[in-house]
């Protein structure tokens, strides 16, 4: 087992992740895991109860992942989002961008090349839920 | 034109760092090329038949003479000392060592330019009509808002990973100069109530299955451009198809679903984004559009031009555009000598044309979509001492828009995609078209050559396409007529059995022969074709 990787202060949440049909179903589950194709979007009903999605990346190329963590945290979701699978060092920076704010890879993460990936940049052209005021916005105050 | 502030400039540096940093990992071996090949296409490198082939792009196909002299430069320091204009108004060069790309980054950087974007799944290049800023039919300069979109889909963190390429155009008049239809997203400049929008057609392309984009929206505010392209991209992003690299494309997903289905999934999600606060504000493009004021034209310049000399007199009706501002005109610099590879520029090319561009046309350049290059703002009363330096060059010939004109993909002497070559038939088609006599009396003729299906020289949109296949270990080019990728956009039809090098030849002098034959009044080539249809010519052909 890799070892996983988190920018959170709380606890690791210890309550299994589920499937997206089984939260769906169970009133109680406050871990999900959802799969590339699934819908982010029919989890925003039980945000409240969550406090761990596990978003899966089966490829990196495949960027689903991505646009799910967006639209999970434009929704308000304050919880552990992690990505998890084929997590690259050299993706982590977006995904960081997109609102994960842990990481389960199936390989192991180089953390030196991951510190400097993540400081490498200052700025950055888009608006996202990241919260970090985009270069428009410095330019125009 | 546009010049970078001290955040693009990070930017870039910045990419210089990361990608020196990769390139170092994987040449320790610390990276697999599995691993780094998306690394390495996201900086426009690419692992052709022979050599490392880098992509440079030239954002909406701008750039001043001492950009372009870089351009030059690089070539003759990394690579065999030309440069390949392409059909997005990139450059590439086809000679390039993996351990020298970080350097050439570098040299971009320090003239604010860079090859971020020039491939992988991810929003490419902006391209725009290479006559903006100096046509007579624009509204406004499409230039400023290519450039809000170059910065909004520069890294975005999102939309980096898609299921496939993304193609984005835009443009600002009635007459379509850039293929604006056939990109993944197609944006027109339109007036609503006195107000400047952008009208969406989304969903359009080339490749294995050409499709031309529907209009999505008719008008989007300025102040709500990235929110809209964001939901377009979201949609696509989510639902595009990933099982399938030949069906992953948007125009698959807009087909498949149908426009009106698309059209609703992405007016919901824009109705979500609004509400996110991701839009520059009007001044941003306030800001950016003060760089792409007029220059200080000169307002009494005579608007009247000496053609007694014959050959200038040629060079001036083909290649010249109207502009503006009176006294001056567009012109149109043709990288398609007779014998010659579409789009291939020299070193020494390349820095007469900065050295030209700095004397006569404010210092601005453009690449063309049909890889030519353009001097925007060109004084008539210069346009003679132009000509005979382009012409001194090599860089005269008077063919814009003629069948010589002709549009190639780099094919199989370099791509390791293509199945046939493309540039040894464009050299013999211009052999055996040369006399200008003669293309002038065919008239526009847009001929564009792909060596594979993946269409990278338009065959699809071409008045007359070809397509080179491999048919049982040959090469084998097929013939396609009544294409345009122009406001009328459509897309050509092929005519029946393929044929070899130099049967396709004999099949498009055929072809021409049917047009001299049949048109009325001033009909061009592809009119002549619309009206009469395609039995005609086949019958000429195969008959």
């Amino acid at each position: 087992m890799v070892e996983a990787i988190r920018f959170r202060d709380d606890d690791v949440h210890e309550e299994p992740a589920v499937s997206l049909d089984a939260v769906l179903d169970q009133s109680n589950a406050t871990a999900v895991r959802i799969e590339a194709g699934e819908d982010a979007r029919l989890l925003i009903p039980l945000l409240e109860r969550l406090a761990l999605i596990e978003v899966d990346f089966p490829v990196f190329g495949d960027g689903r992942g991505y646009s799910a963590a967006q639209i999970l945290r434009e929704a308000g979701y304050k919880g552990e989002l992690r990505a998890s699978g084929d997590v690259l060092v050299d993706q982590i920076a977006y995904m960081r961008r997109c609102g994960f704010d842990a990481f389960a890879p199936d390989a192991p993460i180089d953390q030196k090349v991951m510190k400097e990936a993540l400081e490498r940049y200052d700025e950055f052209y888009q608006s996202t839920t990241d919260s970090r005021a985009p270069i428009w916005k410095l330019r125009h105050g | 034109m546009y010049q970078y502030d001290k955040y693009d400039q990070q930017m870039v540096d910045t990419r210089v760092a990361e990608f020196r940093d990769q390139v170092e990992r994987r040449l320790a071996g610390e990276l697999t090329e599995d691993q780094f090949k998306p690394l390495r296409l996201m900086n426009g490198l690419y692992l052709q038949l022979h050599a490392y082939m880098l992509r440079v792009a030239i954002p909406y196909g701008t750039l001043n003479s001492k950009q372009m002299r870089m351009l030059g430069h690089i070539a003759r320091k990394y690579d065999r000392d030309y440069g390949h204009f392409t059909t997005r108004q990139n450059i590439q060069y086809n000679w390039i060592k993996l351990e020298d790309a970080p350097d050439i980054l570098a040299d971009l950087a320090s003239v604010e330019m860079h090859a971020i974007q020039t491939s992988g799944n991810c929003i490419r290049n902006i391209s725009s009509d290479q006559y903006a800023g100096a046509a007579a039919d624009e509204i406004a300069d499409p230039r400023p808002w290519a450039e809000i979109l170059r910065q909004w889909s520069s890294f975005h963190p999102e939309f980096s990973y898609l299921p496939r390429k993304f193609k984005i155009a835009v443009i600002a008049s009635d007459e379509d100069r850039a293929a604006m239809r056939l990109h993944d997203i197609g944006i027109q400049l339109v007036h609503k109530d006195g107000e400047l929008g952008a009208k969406f057609f989304v969903g359009g392309g080339m490749g294995r299955t050409p499709m031309i984009g529907p209009e999505i929206r008719d008008f989007v505010p300025a102040d709500e451009l990235i929110s809209y392209a964001e939901a377009c991209l979201r949609v696509y992003n989510r639902y595009g198809r990933r099982d399938n690299k030949y069906k992953a494309r948007i125009k698959i997903l807009v087909h498949e679903l149908g426009k009106e289905e698309y059209t609703r999934q992405v007016e919901e999600e824009f109705a979500h984004m609004k509400t996110l606060g991701l839009n520059p504000p009007v001044e941003e493009l306030a800001r950016i559009s003060e760089y792409f004021v007029d220059p200080p034209f000169d307002p009494d310049t005579r608007d009247d031009l000496d053609l007694s000399d014959p050959d200038f007199n040629l060079w001036v009706d083909q290649n010249t555009v109207e502009h503006k501002q009176s006294g001056y005109a567009i012109a149109v610099i043709s990288l398609k000598p007779q014998g010659g590879i579409p789009g291939d520029a020299s070193s020494a090319q390349i820095d007469l044309m900065a050295d030209l561009a700095e004397q006569y046309s404010f210092d601005e350049l453009r690449v063309t979509h049909s890889q030519n290059i353009v001097l925007p703002h060109v004084k008539k009363s210069d346009l003679y001492a132009l000509w005979q330096k382009l012409d001194e060059a090599g860089l005269a010939p008077a063919n814009l828009d003629l069948i010589t004109d002709s549009i190639a993909c780099p094919g199989l002497d370099y791509c390791s995609l293509a199945n046939a070559r493309s540039i040894p038939l464009a050299q013999k088609i211009s052999e055996r078209f040369a006399d200008l006599g003669r293309q002038r009396e065919l008239g526009e003729l847009k001929l564009k050559i792909s060596g594979c299906i993946n269409a990278c020289g338009h065959h699809h949109a071409g008045h007359i396409g070809i397509l080179g296949v491999d048919r049982k270990g040959t090469e084998n080019y097929q013939l396609l007529l009544g294409g345009s990728a122009a406001e009328d956009t459509s897309l050509a039809k092929i005519t029946g059995p393929g044929f070899s090098e130099d049967g396709v030849i004999d099949a498009i002098e055929t072809v021409t022969n049917v047009y001299l034959e049949e048109r009325q009044e001033d009909e061009r080539f592809i009119d002549t074709y619309r009206r009469v249809g395609m039995e005609r010519f086949k019958e000429a052909i195969y008959g």
